[in-house]
This record gives C-alpha cells, structure tokens and sequence, in this order.
C-alpha cells in the first residue's frame, strides 16, 4: 500500500491539489475556454468513434478466429497482441510511413483527424478481441443450432442468441479501447500534428510550464476516465453473477 | 449458425483485410524503408554512440521496474485474493488507476511531487539526489504506468484455484513462507511470467510519462523511444533511415516479446 501511494496515489493527489490550487473559479476558467473544449470535444469524439468501430470489427476478428478455420490461424492469432507489444511511438512511425509524406501507397493522411482515428484503432485492436474470443469458445453452440432448427435464419440466430451472450464482453473491451484512447499520447505525438488531442495539449503546457491548466485538463480526463472504469466494473460484476 | 461457405469467406476475407491494413503493411512499410539503403547503413545507425547508450537505458529502467513491480504484484495478489484484511477492496480498485490515467499525467503528477518546487521534490534535491529530469525518475514514471499487469494477471489465477492446496500444505505443518515457495508460487507461475512480460513490453516501449520526466539529453536520460522521438522531430515530416533503423531494432525486440507472451499465454491457458 506504501508502494502504490509513493508511486501513483500521492502524485495524482498532487494533480487534484494543483488543479484546485488558484481555487474552484480558475480551475473552471482554465476549462472553460475554447482551446480546451475544443481539444476534449475532438478527443472524446475520436474516442467514441474507435471504441464503436473497434467493437465491430474486434467481434468480427475474434468470431472469425474462433469459430472459421484457415491455415496460418494460429499466427493471426498472436499477431493480435502486437499492438501490446509494439511501442506506441513505432505505432505511430510505422503509420507516418504508411500515409504520410512518403506514403508508397500516395494516401496522404498524416497529421488528420483520420490518422489519429486509425493509430488508436491500431493500439486498442486487442481489446474487443481478446475480451470476446473466451465468451465466443465458452459459448454453447445447441443454443444456436436449436434456435435454427426451430426456423431462425442467420441474422435472427446472431441477433437473439449470439450477440446477447457476447454483449458485455464486447462492452468491457469497448469501454477499455474507450479509456486507452482518451489518455493515449505515444502513438500520436508524432502523427497528430495540429490535431489537438487532449493528452497532447497536456504536454505542451507542461513544457510551456503552466503546470495549472495542464493539471485542469487532467483532471477533467481523470474523471471521465473513473466514470469508464466504474462502468466496467458494473459489467463485470453483472457478468459474474 | 449455420454459415454458407461464401459467407464464411467473405467474413474471413473482411477480418483479415483489416488486420492487414491495419497492422501489417504500417509495419512491413517500416521495416521497408529501414533496409532500403541496404543492411549496413540501417546497422550502422542502430549502432551509433546515441542508440547504443539508449538501448542501455531502455534497458536498465526495465531491469529496476520489472522486479519491483513484479513483488509488489504477486504480494498485493495474495492479499487481495487470500486475505480478509479491510481495504483489500479499495487496494483492487486503485491498483487499475495507472490503466486508466493518461502516461502524460502520470508524467505531470511526478513532476508535481518529486520535481523542482514540488511536494518531495526539493527534499531529495537538498541531499544531492535528482529525481525529475533523471533516471531515477524515469524509473518511477515506468514503475507508475507499468505496475497493474503483474497484479492483474496473477489475482484470477489464484482466485480459480483456490486455498485448499495451500491450507493442506498448513495442516501438514508447512510454514507460510515454505507454502508460497513450494504450492502457491508453482500453481501461479505462468500468470506471473506472462504478467512480467507484459510490464516488459510496456517499461520497454513507454514514452508519454518518461518524456515528461526525461531532460531529453542524448547519451544521458534518453531511453530508445525518447531518441526515435527527438530525431523524428528535428526532422520533421522528412523521416529519415534513421528513425526507421531505430524503430526497427524497437520493433524487433517487441516481436521477442510477442513470441514469448504467445508462449506463456498458452501455458498460463492449459494450467486453468
């Protein structure tokens, strides 16, 4: 308990003090203006939009390992956690030379809203996909093939039986691609560019040295964050029972 | 579901597309334009004087984080999942807080205590000891955003299997230090080694709370990712064979990295 409170508790209290510091009216000032709601508005929005296109396509990947098979599966399968596994800044390097300047394929995205969207799908990719991929093996196939039997056709069978199964896996691991994006700085330091993502505008005032709105800011994406982690918990704790 | 054949293809199709576009051609367009110019000019920049003394650094901060979060792990751990101590509840909650905090803001929240004008901060600089702005805070900043992995990883496995085994051990007059060494640390074994991978790959690879506390001076304070980051700023969009070569040689450790969660993840599933 020592160790977590010199490590993490202590300093964060440290950002809700600095935050408060000037007292309540400074701290709403330094929120209230528009560079700052402009920043929280493209990041929550970004956010929203890959947690919602991570959940399609990271159910997709996990049924398609899961229940298809094809050679060279098993590598696809533990290409996944690459992302875990990459630095973030590569993240970001390997995509500047995907669609930047230099782009061989000549798509010329880099320093947009549309790259930012894409690096944070690339580092919140294992998220759906790893929560989903256990519940879809556990998952009883009869129910499925019962639901069938009794004239249910495909779309049917997914929608009543398959998806409400796999709903708060596909949640959590949404929520958690959610969380990651609001904080992440290190696959898009070098790729935003004039994109004002909120983890970026942070540093930048560190570095300007006004520790006071940069501790504001952060405390605003601290709150949004336990409101995500609260959520989660309430799922798991509904998927335990 | 019954699934026809060209649905079952196309579905396939469509996921690996994805992953494609997605993961492998940003990666083979690195590794690409790293080799371009041939492998000696692409080894010569990953052995300059800078990158090999990152290389060091990256290293040494890993060597320091991963122990100590990898005991804190395994013992917050048992006192979670074995203990009735009051609060373990609260200790389960904030040990997660390093996944959900930006690395930014962990970057700024030491800066804030341990720096210049902070809380600590001028206590240690008064005894000569520099935090902020030098290894040793490079080493906390990855501690902070590395510390859950072991915790998280380690507690399912031990609430799954159970204390039978360990208060069998008890009853046939075992102490607790020879129960943890000879039941429980065998049974938990591959959560560990999987959760000490994972803190690896992330002390390795962090960038956004070190940068905050690094003083960005090559051969002294910059770890890989900090030395890809300053290069790649000086030149701007112009992103030359060096950044790539060190990307490359960051990207190849993380591929040794992947190969050995693959490994360990399967162990750690064929154990439950």
């Amino acid at each position: 308990m020592l160790y977590l409170s010199v490590i993490v508790l202590i300093p964060l209290a440290a950002v809700l003090v600095k935050a408060f510091s000037s007292g309540l009216g400074t701290l709403w000032d330094s929120i209230d203006n528009t560079l700052t709601l402009h920043a929280l508005a493209i990041t929550l929005g970004a956010s929203l939009i890959v947690a919602a296109i991570g959940a399609v396509m990271g159910t997709l990947v996990a049924w398609v390992l899961v229940r298809d098979s094809f050679p060279g599966k098993r590598f696809v399968n533990s290409l996944i956690d690459l992302p875990f596994a990459l630095p973030t800044i590569v993240a970001g390097l390997t995509l500047i030379a995907l669609y930047g300047p230099r782009s061989p394929i000549g798509i010329h995205l880099a320093y947009t809203r549309g790259v930012v969207i894409v690096a944070l799908l690339f580092v919140t990719l294992p998220f759906v996909v790893r929560s989903v991929q256990p519940v879809l093996i556990e998952l009883d196939r009869e129910v499925e093939e019962a639901a069938a039997s009794l004239g249910a056709s495909n779309a049917t069978t997914f929608r009543r039986v398959v998806l409400p199964a796999l709903r708060p896996a596909v949640l959590s691991g949404a929520a958690l691609a959610f969380a990651r994006s609001i904080g992440e700085f290190g696959s898009l330091a070098l790729i935003a560019g004039k994109v004002q993502i909120a983890s970026i505008v942070i540093y930048a005032d560190i570095e300007s040295g006004s520790e006071q709105s940069a501790a504001a800011l952060s405390v605003v994406l601290m709150v949004i964050a336990l409101i995500v982690l609260f959520i989660l918990r309430r799922i798991g704790a509904r998927v335990g029972h | 579901m019954v699934i026809s054949r060209r649905a079952k293809l196309s579905l396939r199709t469509l996921a690996l597309l994805y992953l494609t576009l997605l993961l492998l051609a940003p990666v083979g367009v690195v590794f690409w334009r790293t080799f371009e110019h041939g492998f000696a000019t692409a080894w010569s920049f990953m052995t300059t004087p800078a990158a090999i003394s990152a290389f060091w650094l990256s290293l040494l901060i890993a060597a320091i984080a991963v122990p100590l979060n990898t005991i804190f792990g395994v013992g917050a751990a048992l006192v979670i999942a074995r203990t009735k101590t009051p609060g373990r509840g609260i200790l389960d909650a904030l040990i997660d807080l390093p996944f959900v905090v930006s690395p930014v803001i962990a970057g700024l929240a030491l800066l804030l205590v341990y720096g210049q004008g902070g809380w600590f901060g001028s206590a240690f600089l008064n005894n000569g000891i520099r935090v902020i702005y030098a290894v040793p805070g490079m080493v906390i900043a990855t501690v902070f955003i590395s510390l859950p992995f072991v915790v998280r990883e380690v507690t399912p496995v031990l609430r799954e299997v159970g204390d039978e085994q360990e208060q069998a051990a008890a009853t046939l007059g075992a102490s607790s230090w020879q129960t943890f060494w000879r039941v429980t640390l065998p049974t938990i074994r591959w959560g560990v080694a999987y959760g000490v991978v994972l803190t690896t790959a992330r002390a390795l690879g962090e960038i956004g709370a070190v940068l905050v506390v690094s003083s960005n001076v090559a051969g002294s304070t910059l770890t890989l990712p900090l030395l890809l980051y300053q290069r790649e700023d000086q030149v701007g969009s112009q992103v030359s064979t060096s950044v790539y070569a060190l990307a490359t040689e960051l990207a190849v450790i993380s591929v040794a990295v992947l190969l050995l969660m693959t490994f360990f993840g399967s162990r750690r599933g064929d154990a439950q």
